[in-house]
């Protein structure tokens, strides 16, 4: 009898025939958007904190990112399906990090999946540790999680057709991570970001923070209407979206300079560095710290 | 060397040291408790007394960054207490290769800092030896997780080449004289492979690839003398105190596991 109850409670947390079509908002005509919580993934917000969209064209829908999970990419293709049944054409992956990712397996041929030039080999590398590292925070619901890497990949600049709807995809230098992406749905001037830019949810730095300083100068000149950020509230107003993130990674930036310039050691300079930032950020005691080793280590060589 | 013998001794551990994360592992209890045996392997059946009071080893209680996690380790002697140091073992329990790093010092260092990389929530010990023949051990507990096996640094643009040396020389916060300790710091550019990582390509395990010996001289006299094992953050960077001897230059020389030499020099800075 205990384990016929058992049995039950185990079918009943994860109904796969049920799955709630993920909530999106239509940002401009043919542009949905999923705003992900402004969280750390795990197993009870199902990893969708990042956020995520698609673009429909006249023959075709390019998604962005698929998610956290695959249950959260399964979602996501629920929430295109009530719109629209276009086919998918392509699954773009603004960078590599498991919270836009690992929805990828949701999605199969014959969408082609279109990634950074480095993203094959970032996602070849880092996936299996990803599969490791985020087990405990989510569970089984990494059971069905597969690394699935780009067979399309962007060197520079590359246009997509949806259909009389081109997407300009960019690839960046090392900023956020070494393999930020992003696009630009010229019909609309909607630019998804990527983690290239956060708001409210404090910037990660997984990259180099002196080549993001360079990228958000350069972002800041694309003439879009609106952006679709990594994290935080979407859409959000362009160029505007980027200043609190300047003005932090500036922040980060000069200081780590500054106590490494004064002979401070990495352990007390991790405390120290952009804290003068907390206010502005949501998330600021999970990463600030890391933020300032990874800034530190790198202006260390400069 | 002690790393590579216990190196395939506890290359198991790998497997269950896989948190990362808000998940606490249970703290191991006394029959898994790895620090008996790694201290037998390491110094046989030289006794370890205990150095509260003599040594201090900090260590943030949580890692921000499991691959470079800071490590202090200094004496602390009572004044009056004519004993020096002479070497300092950093063991980090429950890597895969526990022995991090033994740090040979010349005289007047006090001081050893580096970076480490954790692989799980584990007990850390330092044994010095003083100059009275004696070792002396002292250990903190951390948390972190996957430092081993953590994949290398974003790939940058413009990256400065294998082996490059870097030195600096702290101006101490009180006048210094030339009687007085102070602080240098040794860089050294090198991916320091653990052996734990993954090639994407072929999915096999990078090969172990690290600085293996650093030795650092203030004119003839060695200052520190480190021996290394994989436990070491990628671009190795040790800061240590040390007593100015009227020497003009420091130099630098580095040997990694492919046998390459990296050879540095430079002048003594005013202070």
């Amino acid at each position: 009898m205990v384990g016929f109850l058992l049995f039950r409670s185990v079918t009943l947390t994860y109904p796969q025939d049920r799955l709630t079509p993920l909530a999106v908002d239509q940002v401009a005509p043919g542009v949905y958007v999923h705003t992900g919580v402004i969280a750390l993934m795990t197993a009870a917000n199902e990893g969708a904190i990042a956020n995520l969209g698609f673009v429909i064209g006249g023959d075709g829908v390019a998604v962005v990112d698929t998610g956290g999970s695959v249950r959260e990419g399964r979602r996501l293709l629920a929430a295109i399906r009530e719109i629209t049944d276009k086919p998918i054409r392509y699954v773009v992956n603004t960078h590599g990090h498991p919270d836009h990712v690992f929805g990828n397996a949701a999605f199969g041929p014959p969408t082609i999946f279109v990634g950074h030039h480095n993203l094959p080999r970032s996602l070849a590398e880092r996936g299996p540790y990803y599969l490791k590292s985020f087990r405990p925070s989510m569970g089984s619901l990494l059971d069905d999680v597969k690394i699935v890497p780009p067979t399309l990949t962007v060197a520079d600049q590359m246009k997509l057709d949806l259909g009389h709807r081109p997407l300009v995809l960019q690839a960046w230098r090392t900023s956020h991570s070494d393999t930020d992406l992003t696009v630009l749905d010229k019909a609309s001037g909607t630019l998804f970001a990527g983690d290239l830019v956060f708001v409210r949810h404090i910037p990660v730095l997984d990259g180099s923070i002196r080549g993001w300083l360079k990228t958000i100068d350069d972002l800041a000149k694309i003439p879009a209407q609106r952006v679709i950020p990594g994290h935080g509230p979407a859409p959000s107003p362009w160029p505007g979206a980027l200043n609190d993130e300047r003005s932090y990674l500036q922040r980060l930036e000069s200081d780590c300079s500054d106590l490494i310039k004064r002979g401070v050691p990495l352990a007390k300079a991790a405390q120290i560095a952009g804290t003068s930032e907390k206010s502005h950020w949501e998330l600021f005691e999970d990463y600030n710290a890391r933020n300032a080793t990874a800034a530190y280590s790198e202006l260390e060589w400069q | 060397m002690i790393d590579r013998r216990l190196l395939s001794l506890r290359l198991g551990m790998l497997a269950a040291a896989t948190a990362l994360g808000p998940m606490q592992m249970a703290p191991a209890n006394a029959d898994d408790d790895p620090w008996p045996q790694i201290a037998a392997a390491a110094f046989g059946k030289r006794p370890l007394a205990d150095g509260a009071g003599l040594l201090e080893l900090e260590m943030p209680a949580r890692a921000e960054d499991a691959a470079v996690v800071p490590v202090t380790m200094r004496t602390t002697l009572p004044k009056g207490d004519a004993r020096t140091l002479r070497s300092i073992t950093l063991v980090i329990d429950d890597n895969p290769s526990p022995v991090a790093a033994t740090f040979k010092v010349g005289a007047g260092v006090t001081m050893i800092s580096t970076r480490v990389r954790v692989n799980s929530y584990t007990n850390v010990h330092a044994v010095a030896e003083l100059s009275d023949g004696q070792l002396y051990v002292i250990a903190t507990y951390i948390k972190a997780s996957g430092g081993c096996s953590a994949p290398m640094t974003s790939s940058a643009e413009g990256e400065t080449p294998l082996g490059q040396m870097r030195f600096r020389q702290f101006a101490m916060p009180t006048a210094a004289s030339a009687t007085t300790r102070r602080e240098a710091q040794i860089m050294i550019r090198h991916a320091n492979n653990s052996g734990l990582q993954r090639d994407q390509v072929s999915l096999l395990y990078i090969p172990l690839f690290i600085v293996r010996e650093l030795r650092v001289w203030q004119g003839d006299q060695l200052v520190l003398e480190m021996d290394g094992g994989i436990s070491i953050s990628e671009n190795p960077n040790i800061r240590f105190s040390y007593m100015p001897n009227g020497a003009s230059t420091f130099r630098a020389e580095a040997q990694d596991t492919e046998g390459h030499v990296f050879k540095d020099e430079w002048p003594v800075e005013a202070m």
